[in-house]
């Protein structure tokens, strides 16, 4: 069983969305031990031992976290099936740069489809989470 | 009014639930005991079914049922028309389930029912299956030569033909002081929405009930239609539609699903879900576009349109599908655009091939004919040495040309009109924008590219189609709840409806909850497509609030015991001298009485279509040793009214653009000789991504407002994608005129670029 079926069928964790099943449009991503992965390309048991983070996971004590406010504040999502994997992929990508150029963040998403926004507001949306982050560290 | 939501870019009410993954898609509903569906395909084009063996498959632990046609009887349903219903297609119409033979790979063709999804996959291989191939029809020139017929009984595959014309066709061509003629090529791709389309069906014959999650876009037309098919009271059949992940035309649609997943559902005497893989998604959903253009132009030296003629052909795929002959029908109906074009005549033709059905896709028809005449415009202007902005000055029709009969150039649809406008200023605006009388090509390049700027104009019809039903109701705990007809595929309806609902009632949007789409919501409803939501449900919104106002007065006149000629609605409350009663308190009030504090509306433009109009460029910088093509800026304008919610609106056009993107440059349906399809799979089909994206500066105008509602709306869904193509066709034509190369074809690749470089031009 793929992990993308074990956590939607066995746990019930629905956020984690398939788009294709072969890895190309980064819907299912989720962070395996903060790197973000594909849970469309492995198996459950292959994730035995790590600590796996879903969309689910963002938000903490019910209060949406810097990444997910600046997704709704820049109009980053129209349909949303996408947004899970955009959600964790630009997660682990800002742990790695936090302070990223439009460029860089352009490249660090460039792995995951969406079809309706056009992509332009999802890379504002990453800047500016960027820029609440830096200014919520620096506080 | 107090409170201002319309034209403010508020947050989405869809979005906490979308970022937090809790929406509810149609592949995240469970239901007690539910089985699990999944469909053979046709591997081939077109075949003879000589046998289905289905036993192995059955014997299979975990399967619980298979069929195929013969299981069924002879009275299969057939797929129905539901528009452009032309005389002719009702021959080529589609069967949920292939009868006797297979005319397109991916057809369905055999059905397993199991406990759970990975059963039914495998059951699908342990299918015996004999066919018998026959050649297969994959081109429209093969299609009209007949050799091969498709369908045995029409005797032919041109599905239908016709010709529309208005003006005098001799006049504008005989002695033409010019004419240039072009085929245009607008390859076959589509929609592909980021999530699969999907059902469950609880179907109980003795109820009867047939309840099917996972509809969405014209609801109502589906359940009339579903009723009939499988002889229930419509009043039986319950569409319940879940957060959407995309439509774009191609979902919503009934397809042979529909009614698979209910019989599947019927045998079984279970739920039974059916979620479409991708691979399935790229042969079983609606392909799109795939129109040939053969256009002609006739002006005078002066570059003034005095006549166009030309021949669409459609393929249509192996069957005529709900959207009958929409997309060559607007394709050629759209060619003449926004000018003045006084003899126009085209013959259309509507060929049946053995590929994937075609149905809408965003700006249907229009992408195309954008592409053709826009294209043509600029290789006249090369011929008579006008600057492109000029020709089209020239010929844009002017304020004072609108309105405009632009006739009948659809069958059976009504004669159109063309409403009032401002072109010219759409199309000065963007030149303004874009820098056009100061640009050059000369930008330091390492790399020692071409670049060149293109233009297009662009005209796009909104909102017809039935009327629209929203529905308002207050609670006592103060809730207020929007029910509306009309479809969410995504696109941000829910905060749409809830901020004109927030502002006439003057309450804070935060506690307005919208519920859309399904048939148990509201009585009717028309749907969501031809970018009509805002227009149609929004007015039906507007017209459910203002009723709800006076009943609240009402109610308030009936509680205080006077005459309503004393009271004010403003706040969320009706108000007399010193003291007022809120929305929440009326509502209870109500409740007390065994009544709601509730307004029903219907909102009807009659079928008045709003064009949106307006203009793209396009900045392109070409590798002529690499031909890859870089699309470095964009602009567009876009008159549409009113803008209800810029950033929603400014979301429309940035993803319509490069949606458009993708089929200018990536997305493709590519067919073999056999009829295989060979981009079947993401690896092969190819989607925009950040990597193609360039700076996009998408300029909404609110000058001209629709005079068919009274809030002068215009649709604002389609104007970003339309002329996409176009504006990028004539910026990469105009960078490799020096090479003697122009752009007839999409999607433009690197491949067929460098070869054309290579082979001296095309």
């Amino acid at each position: 069983m793929i992990l993308a079926d074990c956590l939607r069928e066995m746990l019930d964790l629905t956020g984690t969305h398939l788009g294709c099943e072969h890895g190309v449009c980064g819907a299912c991503t989720v962070l395996a031990d903060g790197t973000a992965m594909r849970s469309c390309l492995i198996f459950a048991v292959q994730a035995r031992g790590m600590a796996i983070t879903t969309v689910e996971g963002l938000a903490k004590d019910g209060r949406l976290s810097p990444l997910q406010e600046a997704f709704r504040d820049n109009h980053a999502l129209q349909c949303g099936f996408c947004t899970p994997g955009m959600l964790t992929t630009a997660e682990a990508f800002l742990a790695e740069n936090p302070s990223p150029t439009r460029a860089e963040v352009e490249s660090a998403i460039s792995g995951n489809l969406c079809r309706c926004t056009g992509y332009v507001s999802i890379v504002d949306a990453i800047i500016d989470a960027a820029t609440r982050q830096r200014k919520a560290a620096s506080e | 009014m107090s409170r201002t939501y319309i034209g403010e870019a508020v947050s989405r009410l869809e979005d906490k639930r979308l970022l937090t993954g809790s929406g509810t898609f149609i592949d995240d509903v469970k239901l007690p005991d539910m089985a699990t569906m999944a469909i053979l395909r046709s591997p081939h084009a077109h075949a003879i079914v000589r046998a289905i063996n289905l036993e192995t498959a059955l014997a299979l632990g975990g399967v619980i049922d298979a069929f195929c046609a013969a299981d069924l009887g002879v009275d299969l349903p057939v797929i129905p028309l539901r528009l452009a219903p032309f005389d002719g297609f009702e021959r080529f119409l589609q069967r949920p389930i292939a009868v006797d033979k297979v005319r397109y790979v991916g057809e369905p063709v055999a059905v397993i029912i199991a406990e759970d999804r990975y059963v039914a996959e495998d059951a699908l291989e342990l299918i015996d299956i004999d066919y018998d191939p026959l050649p297969a029809v994959t081109t429209v020139d093969q299609a009209a030569a007949g050799q091969t017929l498709i369908h045995e009984a029409a005797g032919e595959n041109m599905g239908t033909r016709y010709t529309v014309a208005r003006g005098d066709e001799d006049a504008a061509f005989d002695g033409a002081a010019y004419t240039r003629r072009e085929r245009f090529v607008t390859n076959r791709h589509g929609a592909v929405s980021m999530e699969t389309r999907g059902l469950i069906a609880e179907f109980d014959p003795d109820k009867p009930l047939l309840r099917l999650h996972g509809a969405t876009k014209v609801n109502f037309f589906n359940r009339r239609h579903l009723a009939e098919a499988f002889a229930l009271p419509e009043t039986s059949v319950e569409l319940i539609e879940m957060d959407v992940g995309g439509g774009f035309g191609a979902r919503g649609e009934l397809y042979p699903e529909d009614y698979l997943v209910p019989i599947a559902s019927r045998r079984a005497k279970r739920p039974v879900k059916w979620i479409e893989d991708r691979r399935e998604n790229l042969t079983a959903s609606n392909h799109s576009r795939d129109i040939i253009c053969d256009l002609e132009i006739a002006a005078t030296a002066d570059g003034e349109i005095l006549g166009m003629r030309a021949i669409v052909q459609g393929d249509m795929g192996a069957y005529v599908r709900t959207n009958g002959g929409v997309v060559a029908s607007k394709a050629a109906q759209f060619l003449p655009g926004p000018y003045r074009v006084p003899s126009f005549t085209c013959d259309v033709q509507f060929l049946m091939t053995n590929k994937t059905p075609v149905g809408t896709f965003r700006g249907p028809g229009r992408f195309e004919a954008n592409f053709c005449r826009e294209r043509i415009l600029d290789l006249m202007a090369d011929d008579l040495d006008l600057d492109p902005a000029e020709l089209r000055h020239r010929n844009l029709m002017t304020p004072e040309d609108l309105p405009y009969r632009i006739g009948e150039l659809v069958p059976g649809d009504p004669d159109a009109t063309l409403d009032k406008g401002d072109y010219p200023a759409a199309l000065n605006r963007l030149l303004t924008e874009c820098g056009y009388a100061d640009w050059h090509a000369d930008i330091e390049d390492p790399d020692s590219r071409v670049r060149a700027l293109g233009i297009a104009c662009f005209i796009e019809s909104s909102a017809a189609g039935p009327p629209e039903s929203a529905h308002i109701t207050v609670s006592a705990n103060g809730g207020v709840e929007i029910r509306t007809g009309a479809s969410s595929v995504g696109q941000g309806t829910e905060t749409g409806l809830a901020q004109i609902c927030a502002e006439y009632l003057d309450i804070d949007i935060a506690g307005i909850q919208v519920l859309h789409g399904s048939t148990t919501l509201v009585k009717t409803g028309g749907g969501t497509f031809h970018s009509r939501n805002t227009v149609m449900a929004g007015n039906a919104t507007r017209i459910a609030a203002e009723t709800l106002k006076d009943r609240a007065i009402a109610l308030a006149a009936l509680r205080w015991n006077c005459e309503v000629d004393n009271l004010t609605y403003k706040d969320g409350a009706v108000h007399r001298s010193m003291e007022n009663i809120t929305l929440q308190e009326l509502a209870s009030f109500a409740e007390n009485r065994g009544e709601t504090l509730s307004a029903d509306a219907l909102f009807d433009n009659e079928k008045h279509i709003s064009y949106s109009y307006g203009a793209h460029a396009a900045q392109v910088a070409v590798d002529v040793a690499t031909g890859v093509v870089e699309v470095e800026k964009y602009w567009l304008t876009e008159e549409i009214g009113r803008a209800l919610n810029p950033a929603l609106v400014q979301g429309q056009a940035v993803g319509g653009v490069v949606q458009g993107l993708g089929g200018t440059f990536l997305d493709h349906f590519i067919y073999d000789a056999d009829g295989q399809l060979l981009t079947g799979s993401f690896a092969d089909y190819l989607l925009p991504t950040t990597s193609e994206l360039p700076e996009i500066t998408t300029i909404a105008m609110e000058d001209s407002p629709s005079e068919f509602n009274p809030m002068g709306f215009k649709g604002a869904g389609e104007g970003g994608i339309v002329a996409v193509a176009a504006a990028v066709g004539n910026a990469v034509s105009r960078a490799l005129r020096p090479y003697g190369i122009s752009i007839n074809e999409l999607p433009i690749t690197p491949d067929l670029l460098r070869k054309a470089l290579r082979g001296g031009g095309n």
